[in-house]
């Protein structure tokens, strides 16, 4: 498995994504800079999570519209997988490859904890090979993490919600919703089902030191869906 | 010359910040304050020997590409000034 790393100025999960690739998971994984033309040679690209270009107008909007931009959408209209961790999803949403956009949590402060999600909606390449129903325990860290999308109820019916903020017990309940979004709503997925966002950050829940190993089943299911091992998403 | 645009927040989107805002006049005794709504106001300058077409119409394709998300917000051009 060979990754792609997108790295904007202001990025600050990218080597946190790198380690658990190569470190944990023995795969490779190469740093693009933002101002790159075009992607290299990879089976999959991570937007990682940070605050690119400061956050300036709104998180994610100027590296939406950075020159490595045009080879990720070319990319992820040939059905390649893409991730959007965070300010990756921000970016994602911005730059229109997911819809919906991500703003001020409801309560205005900046978050950092962790939280349950339930993975559900339709299989991606990062989520196939986790069961569906199955809980995960991830940390966030964001201050713009409410999703607002116009036409929720849609969103729902394509089955593209992937992430929901739950309670320890799976309950969708308003306590267990850290910033106000929409349904709950942690992690989506576009209409073809390869590009997935999610304000959560499962690369730093890949080991058991950090607390929690549940952020490494995206991981290992890519795995799998490179593999050929899981069926492969029609998109 | 000069243009200026408002970005706000549509109508139905929550704006914690303006609520947060409006808490704190009314702390200060401005009991008249009913609701807040925190935008943004950007002010470009515009180099004329670089304008192509309209201004107007370029300063609305500069909201719609990058300066307002219209998922969120809305936007509103200032009649431009020398």
């Amino acid at each position: 498995m060979n990754v792609a790393i997108v790295r904007f100025p202001g990025s600050n999960c990218d080597d946190d994504v790198a380690h658990l690739l190569r470190r944990v998971l023995g795969a490779s994984a190469r740093f693009v800079w933002h101002k790159e033309h075009e992607l290299p040679p990879c089976d999959a690209v991570v937007l990682p999570g940070g605050f690119s270009y400061g956050d300036y107008l709104r998180a994610g909007a100027l590296a939406a519209h950075s020159p490595i931009l045009a080879a990720v959408r070319r990319y992820a209209e040939q059905g390649a997988p893409v991730l959007g961790i965070c300010n990756g999803f921000q970016v994602l949403c911005e730059a229109g490859l997911l819809d919906g956009a991500l703003t001020r949590n409801a309560g205005l402060t900046f978050i950092c904890r962790d939280v349950h999600v339930l993975v559900e909606g339709r299989p991606t390449p990062f989520t196939a090979a986790i069961p569906a129903g199955r809980l995960l325990r991830l940390p966030i860290a964001h201050a713009d993490g409410r999703f607002v999308h116009p036409d929720v109820e849609a969103l729902e019916a394509e089955s593209r919600v992937v992430f929901r903020y739950v309670d320890a017990g799976g309950g969708v309940t308003e306590e267990a919703n850290p910033n106000g979004s929409l349904h709950n709503i942690a992690g989506i997925t576009n209409a073809a089902g390869n590009v997935l966002g999610l304000m959560p950050h499962p690369e730093r829940a890949g080991e058991a030191l950090l607390g929690s190993t549940d952020g490494r089943l995206l991981f290992d299911s890519l795995q799998r869906h490179l593999s050929g091992s899981l069926e492969r998403v029609d998109p | 010359m000069k243009v200026a645009v408002h970005v706000t927040l549509k109508p139905g989107i929550l704006d914690p910040q303006g609520q947060a805002v409006a808490q704190a006049l009314r702390r200060l005794g401005f009991a008249e304050v009913a609701d807040v709504r925190v935008g943004k106001y950007i002010e470009m300058k515009i180099d004329s020997a670089h304008m192509q077409g309209d201004v107007r119409e370029r300063v609305e394709q500069m909201c719609r590409r990058l300066l307002a998300n219209p998922v969120l917000e809305d936007f509103s051009i200032e009649d431009p000034t020398p």
